[in-house]
């Protein structure tokens, strides 16, 4: 049998600095992106039309604007959509003001500039979308309802699941999915629609279940080997849920990556999202939802904060990942940490 | 072994129901036809899953009353008057199913799979609603006038395809051996004509039945120039709004109207369904205008006894209503012992018609066949692509267990996929995406008890131990883990719109199909491999 990480021993806790500066550098590119960006919201949130054909043949993507800039619609983006055949002209409302009525009249503009720019019958029109600025504020609601729902719901289940120092650890890791996922999603200038914020809550729920996962072995752990400190107990369920984490990853990731280079443009945003997610889900399962609970437990013990209150103080680093394989039911165990005094 | 048949049966059971509700069946498509333009029906068999408008391709479009000239009081009744309108247009669209309907409170949904052109559809949907009562044929000159009309088409080379064989024949004689004059007197005494071969007399002066597998065909019939010259003057035919039943067959009314209205919708003020409390039926009491009440009482002086179709759009609203005696200003509509709903929905046809709601477009979302197909094409091969990688790493893995949960991932798709056809749900792109992401997910929960298992191994435990504790220590990891997901896809579903949604059936149908398949499914491999091989030292795991 093919055994990947079978009695992996590596010390993951040992990383979690530069894992932190790691994550602290995508969400600050990310904030400042942000800023200075903003997010690409598609047309479902701020209103607006979307127009996408596909020409018979090759057209100067100049001639296109020429036309939509003649019938007056010289705000709106042009872009091309997976060919070079193929293209979406998107327009924005500009403001509330602006009424239901005037999306569909952009979306008939569109179909004019191309009857006189590439001539009808040239092209083939694929998907038209006006959305009201009503709708368009309803959606933007409901997303942001979906948001908190997922979080309140999320925070009853794990009060009802764990006790509260896993909890609070596992929302800091759940949050700080989020908080990547977003620095990811406006890096790459991804256009943020309902299906975007799903794959959000989606990988919000992964990433939950990786931690949950890793955080049920500590816990079975924490009964099983009584002698151990938290930090080694920590190390030890990481390293034993490892190999199921690899497998299981990789086989979500092989699907997110098929969605992403073969199921089309569509789709993409919400595959993109996706890949990031389990990458993003699994590292915080390990290097934030880990130490931020041993944090915890070092602020505030709890009866299972064995050794914790030390962790942190510098003086006595963790041996290297080097050492020996511990057997776990080893009595007192020679990598337990040191007290600082 | 016992245990292992009923396992087996429980496993068959589902695998039989999934491919019963997956089987390909006939379902009606109806499509505008290229030469003539007119709606046709043709019968296509195809998989039982409703596809979203994403994938089939399509128009959506949410309507609101329109603000902008003026506020509108009550939103709500209008968009009911509208969603009424709407209905009643249902055939002028070029799709089978429609819906048609109200989210919220003053919200209209229309969404019409495989239609192409929204100028049309929008056109359809917004026209001013227009209501009229007219009077039946009272003197059956359309009855009187049928011979005639039955000629007409004889003569433009049209035969009866439906009617019985005699009538064919006698058709076919005719041809042969007698002379015009003499064949259609022979036809019109010996054979039902085409048209009146198709016409049921109905209740009432003017009624007719025509069967609903026939009636396009007849609208064909009845809209051809040369039969409408054949009319009687002042006579026109309108169809009844909706099919009735009679007896085991559905049927479709066609009634003989005269062209003059006695009034239109423009006169009505209101008009509010009620039950009446000493008679104890159900009524719909109006109000006129003043002019109108001058008109109207005129009008039903001349028709006493005579039977009033109420006609909104072209269709004929339920059954024309007698009239009784002069009516003014008040009227009333008497329903008998029809329920209070028939009242209430007669009613609002008569608001449809009195205060046309313009309707404003607020959100239209357009996706042509040719993308959705695409779509389709793109999806189906990335879950492939997806599912391959998956049996590879699983089997290059787990060997013979990888196998096992290969297997077991089959049944899942199976299952996932009769789950939507079964409850009716809808496909959307995202839930296509779902589908395939949720593969990957699905062989959790069997990495989850392999990964037990073979640490159980490692402690020294008996095959049969090490599986039997591999599965029951591996099961609160998979519990919860499949939880926070159905919690997050539950919310998704209740606020999300219809793509959106279409991903978190998806996502929660996929979950409940792989822990049946990944848990139940796969222990029943385990414990048939076990049951076969006592003597099995090491597993191939």
């Amino acid at each position: 049998m093919i055994r990947l990480f079978a009695n992996a021993n590596y010390d993951f806790i040992k990383w979690r600095r530069i894992a932190f500066s790691i994550t602290g550098l995508i969400m600050l590119i990310g904030a400042i992106d942000l800023v200075a960006r903003g997010l690409n919201y598609s047309i479902e949130f701020t209103g607006g039309t979307l127009v996408q054909f596909e020409l018979a043949h090759q057209v100067p993507t100049g001639n296109i604007r020429t036309a939509l800039d003649a019938v007056g619609l010289r705000g709106a983006d042009i872009y091309n959509f997976g060919s070079d055949t193929s293209y979406v002209v998107r327009a924005r409302l500009a403001g509330a003001t602006q009424a239901a009525a005037d999306t569909q009249a952009v979306a008939d503009a569109v179909a004019r500039a191309l009857d006189r720019s590439v001539g009808s019958g040239q092209y083939q029109m694929m998907r038209r979308e006006a959305v009201g600025p009503k709708v368009g504020r309803e959606l933007q609601g409901k997303a942001v309802m979906a948001i908190l729902f997922s979080f309140v719901v999320t925070l009853v289940y794990l009060a009802f699941r764990f006790e509260w120092r896993f909890g609070l650890a596992a929302v800091v890791a759940t949050a700080h999915d989020i908080v990547a996922t977003i620095a990811f999603i406006s890096v790459m200038h991804l256009e943020v629609s309902l299906v975007v914020v799903g794959a959000v809550l989606t990988v919000v729920g992964y990433s939950l279940n990786d931690t949950i996962i890793i955080f049920d072995r500590v816990r079975e752990n924490l009964r099983k080997y009584r002698r151990q400190n938290l930090y080694e107990i920590l190390n030890l369920s990481i390293n034993e849920t490892l190999p199921r984490s690899v497998l299981t990853h990789g086989t979500t990731i092989a699907t997110t990556l098929a969605l992403l280079i073969l199921a089309g443009e569509v789709i993409r945003p919400f595959a993109w999202v996706m890949t990031f997610g389990i990458f993003t889900g699994t590292f915080s399962s390990i290097y934030i939802a880990a130490p931020v609970l041993l944090w915890i437990e070092k602020r505030w013990p709890g009866e299972d904060a064995r050794g914790a209150r030390t962790f942190g103080s510098r003086a006595p680093a963790a041996p290297a990942a080097s050492g020996p394989p511990a057997t776990p039911s080893s009595a007192p165990s020679p990598r337990a940490p040191q007290p600082a005094r | 072994m016992g245990k292992i048949r009923q396992r087996l049966y429980v496993i068959g059971a589902l695998i039989v129901i999934s491919i019963i509700s997956l089987v390909p069946r006939n379902t009606k498509q109806r499509m505008i036809e290229a030469g003539t333009g007119r709606m046709k029906d043709t019968t296509v068999r195809r998989l039982p899953i409703n596809l979203g408008l994403d994938l089939q391709g399509g128009i959506h479009l949410a309507l609101e009353v329109d603000q902008s000239r003026g506020p509108v009081p009550d939103c709500a009744d209008a968009i009911q008057r509208a969603e009424r309108v709407v209905r009643t247009r249902i055939d002028e669209f070029g799709t089978t199913e429609p819906v048609v309907q109200i989210q919220g409170r003053c919200r209209l949904i229309v969404e019409l799979a495989g239609e192409k052109d929204p100028a049309r559809a929008k056109g359809v949907i917004q026209r001013t609603a227009f209501l009229e009562f007219r009077i039946t044929d009272m003197k059956s000159l359309f009855k009187d006038a049928l011979p005639q009309v039955d000629a007409v088409l004889r003569k433009a080379g049209i035969k009866s395809r439906t009617t019985a064989a005699p009538s064919a024949v006698a058709q076919l004689f005719g041809d042969t051996s007698k002379t015009k004059a003499e064949r259609d007197s022979a036809a019109d005494a010996n054979s039902p004509g085409v048209l009146s071969s198709l016409l049921f007399q109905g209740q009432m002066a003017g009624e007719f039945l025509v069967p609903e597998e026939q009636w396009p065909l007849v609208d064909s019939l009845i809209n051809r120039p040369d039969v409408r010259a054949a009319m009687p003057r002042g006579i026109e035919l309108r169809w009844g709004a909706q099919s009735e039943s009679r007896g085991a067959r559905a049927y479709r009314a066609l009634y003989a109207v005269e062209s003059r209205p006695i009034i239109t919708g423009e006169e009505l003020i209101k008009a509010v369904a009620r039950r009446d409390q000493s008679t104890n039926q159900s009524i719909v009491v109006f109000q006129l205008s003043r002019r109108g009440a001058r008109i109207f009482s005129q009008e039903t002086a001349r028709h006493i006894g005579d039977f009033m179709a109420i006609i909104l759009d072209g269709r004929v609203q339920g059954q024309p209503p007698v009239i009784h005696g002069q009516i003014g200003a008040n009227g009333q509509i008497e329903l008998g012992t029809k329920p209070l709903q028939e009242a209430s929905d007669l009613a609002l046809v008569l608001r449809a018609g009195a205060l046309p709601a313009p309707l404003t477009i607020v959100d239209e979302r357009t996706i042509s066949g040719t993308l959705g197909a695409d779509s389709i094409h793109d999806g189906v091969r990335a879950g492939v692509v997806g599912v391959v990688l998956v049996i590879v790493i699983m089997i290059g893995y787990y060997r013979l267990s990888g196998a096992l949960a290969v297997a077991a991932l089959t049944l899942y798709c199976l299952f996932t996929l009769a789950g939507l056809a079964a409850f009716g749900f809808t496909l959307t792109l995202p839930g296509l995406a779902g589908f395939v992401l949720s593969i990957g997910i699905a062989v959790d929960a069997n990495v989850l008890i392999f990964e037990r298992i073979r640490e159980e191994l490692v402690h020294g435990k008996s095959l049969r131990l090490a599986v039997d504790d591999g599965f029951l220590h591996a099961m609160n990891a998979i519990v919860d883990s499949n939880v926070s997901t159905i919690l997050t896809a539950l919310i998704l579903y209740a606020v999300g719109t219809g793509p959106v949604q279409g991903f978190a059936i998806t996502l929660i149908i996929g979950i409940i199909a792989s822990m049946i398949s990944a848990i139940f499914v796969v222990k029943t491999l385990f414990l048939i491999w076990l049951y076969r091989r006592p003597d099995m030292v090491t597993l191939s795991i």
